[in-house]
């Protein structure tokens, strides 16, 4: 069964009236909730930042400095950034061959270009030497709505199975923030997810919560669920838990921004409470991600609460509108609490 | 570097005899390897090793050595007897080549071996990686140079050309790329796999300072390497060397698929003896 929307190419589709179109999502702005505080650009101003007193630090991009937020390093210190052309192998080569003479590349790129096209090129020259290259890439999971040759639905699938590299996934701006500086402290390569442009803030209202690499940490308790997310899924997780609790049911929030390695000791601890639904939630393919990654730590230690995924399809997925699409495949809020209410029954 | 048994520097010729006299050991030892690859390339080696490198056989991290990327990992049985002859490895350790646990494995690895600055074998790398390693010695303010060996086989990947561009769109006249054209590959001959011909023309579209010379040559090896050292001009540098397969052994050159050349159990000594017999001074 698939997800798709999509009718045959040969039916022609008629216009809708103009304040009823759906446009297409490009950008990941469209993802902040009405009313949501945003931040700008906040991994290209901390990476600036982080400039200030690290001259080691470089920036490098194929093409996509402005995409990637990258520019706002590139503007502070351009005699420290290398615009590589679109041309993600010689730009993760140059990666490996700068940090192989003692400096910390930053590599910019999109989620889909870093992964499929580089793959062979990241795995032989930068993790197998463990070089200190960070490779920070936009549009993760379906964060546009291009079409798969923009949706990054696999990458940490593709990643996951990669000795030595180190595998982040940030929910907003702060966390971006936040694991932005954590990632230039570890010596050793690390592949980062990346929201760009205005995004949405949420974890400041969580005021003991600080970004840790390797660390996941508990946002809410709630006695009937256990959400563990990661990236912008935390957010929706976040949301659809207040929703829930208004219904009596109450969720707790896991949230697991690194997603190798996986901080199996506190996911063990958490979901060994008993009489809980625990529900991994994540903004990419159900396979080989975040959800296999819990499913498999918690069968290894013989830890078996009742387990569901929330999480894109086994399939290549529509063009089109960024909100339609997310409750189409079951990742907006309205179909996290959608889903975890019919699981509940 | 060595000194001969009189106090006198052996000559390049020798340099690259002894390479070509170590390789054949190690491939006797295994009793397989590229040894058709290493019997070409000796000459280039010698030259890279004995004439144009600056480097410390006891320090070979030195931070201002000349860095010798080898982007084709399966020409590491000839790396290593370079480096045995430098003395950057000792020579007891030849006998281990491709035995388990060895420092010498079958195909190069920068964790596994000292002076091996990458690791190969996954064709297409190495002139990237010398790309970035030219980048970060500019940034440093460094005037050693980055060389990159690979071979005509490596023409065929998107990623050398990717390189290519880069190099000289950044100027990098610290990086001088060695092309082994043997125009043998897995499959055949390099020109009937993937034409990458003509050649010299591509390098120069691509912004380089060509040059292309017998690579068994040493006469005309050292000339270009030493003219792509001193060169002026703000361009990278690519040597296209010319190579024959298994030279120095004119039975194994008589075969007509010398990728992965098979040498009979009993041909090891008889090539090795061969080889002896046109031992220079």
């Amino acid at each position: 069964m698939t997800l798709s929307r999509r009718s045959s190419k040969w039916e022609p589709r008629h216009p809708v009236a103009e304040d009823q179109r759906q446009l297409t999502s490009a950008m990941i702005a469209s993802l902040s909730a009405e009313g949501m505080p945003t931040r700008h650009a906040p991994f290209g101003h901390a990476l600036k930042s982080l400039a200030a007193s690290r001259d080691d630090i470089l920036g490098l991009t194929a093409d996509l400095a402005k995409y990637t937020d990258l520019h706002v390093f590139a503007e502070a210190y351009p005699e420290r950034f290398y615009q590589m052309g679109m041309a993600e192998q010689v730009m993760i080569s140059a990666a490996a061959g700068l940090a192989k003479e003692g400096f910390t590349p930053f590599a910019t790129t999109y989620a889909v270009f870093a992964s499929r096209r580089a793959y062979d090129f990241i795995c032989m020259a930068i993790a197998e030497d463990r070089l200190n290259v960070k490779i920070v890439c936009g549009l993760p999971g379906l964060t546009t709505g291009y079409g798969p040759s923009h949706q990054a639905t696999d990458d940490l699938a593709i990643f996951r199975a990669m000795p030595n590299l180190t595998i982040v996934d940030p929910c907003d701006a702060l966390d971006t923030e936040q694991a932005t500086y954590a990632v230039a402290a570890h010596d050793g390569p690390v592949y980062m997810r990346l929201l760009r442009g205005q995004v949405p803030m949420m974890l400041h209202e969580h005021e003991t919560y600080r970004f840790e690499l390797g660390r996941a940490q508990l946002l809410r308790d709630g006695q009937d669920v256990l959400f563990i997310t990661s990236g912008f899924m935390t957010m929706r997780a976040l949301e659809a838990a207040e929703a829930l609790a208004k219904d009596g049911i109450e969720a707790g929030i896991l949230h697991s921004p690194t997603i190798k390695p996986l901080d199996d000791a506190t996911i063990l601890q958490h979901c060994r409470k008993p009489g809980r639904l625990v529900i991994t939630a994540e903004n990419h393919s159900v396979i080989g991600g975040l959800g296999e990654a819990v499913a498999s730590t918690l069968m290894r230690h013989g830890v078996t609460p009742a387990f569901r995924q929330i999480g894109l399809p086994d399939e290549f997925l529509d063009a089109g509108a960024l909100p339609v699409l997310h409750d189409q495949y079951g990742i907006s809020t309205n179909a996290v609490i959608r889903q975890t209410k019919a699981w509940l029954k | 570097m060595t000194t001969g048994m009189n106090g006198v520097k052996p000559s390049l010729e020798r340099r690259a005899w002894n390479i070509r006299h170590k390789s054949l050991r190690m491939g006797a030892v295994q009793k397989q390897g590229y040894i058709g690859q290493a019997l070409g390339i000796a000459d280039v080696l010698a030259v890279s090793y004995f004439h144009a490198l600056n480097y410390r056989p006891d320090d070979p991290e030195w931070e201002g050595r000349d860095r010798y990327l080898l982007s084709i990992g399966h020409y590491a049985i000839a790396l290593y007897a370079a480096l045995l002859e430098a003395e950057v490895l000792p020579e007891f350790e030849l006998e281990t080549y491709g035995t388990d646990d060895s420092r010498l494995p079958m195909s190069g690895m920068a964790s596994y071996t000292p002076g091996m600055e990458i690791t190969g074998g996954s064709l297409g790398h190495g002139l990237g990686i010398a790309v970035g390693m030219a980048l970060g010695l500019k940034r440093k303010s460094s005037d050693a140079f980055i060389y990159n060996l690979m071979s005509d086989g490596e023409l065929g990947e998107g990623s050398t050309w990717e390189a290519a561009m880069s190099a000289s769109h950044h100027q990098l006249d610290n990086l001088i790329c060695l092309v082994d054209f043997n125009n043998q590959q897995a499959d055949g001959p390099s020109t009937e796999m993937l034409c990458s011909e003509p050649l010299e023309d591509k390098w120069q579209a691509f912004g380089w300072y060509t040059q292309r010379v017998d690579g068994n040559d040493i006469e005309a090896l050292v000339a270009a390497f030493d003219k792509a050292r001193q060169l002026k001009s703000a361009q990278p540098r690519v040597i296209i060397c010319n190579t024959q397969m298994c030279k120095g052994v004119p039975f194994l050159e008589a075969r007509e698929i010398t990728h992965f050349v098979r040498v009979e159990s009993d041909e090891w000594t008889k090539a090795l003896q061969v080889l002896e017999e046109r031992k220079p001074a």
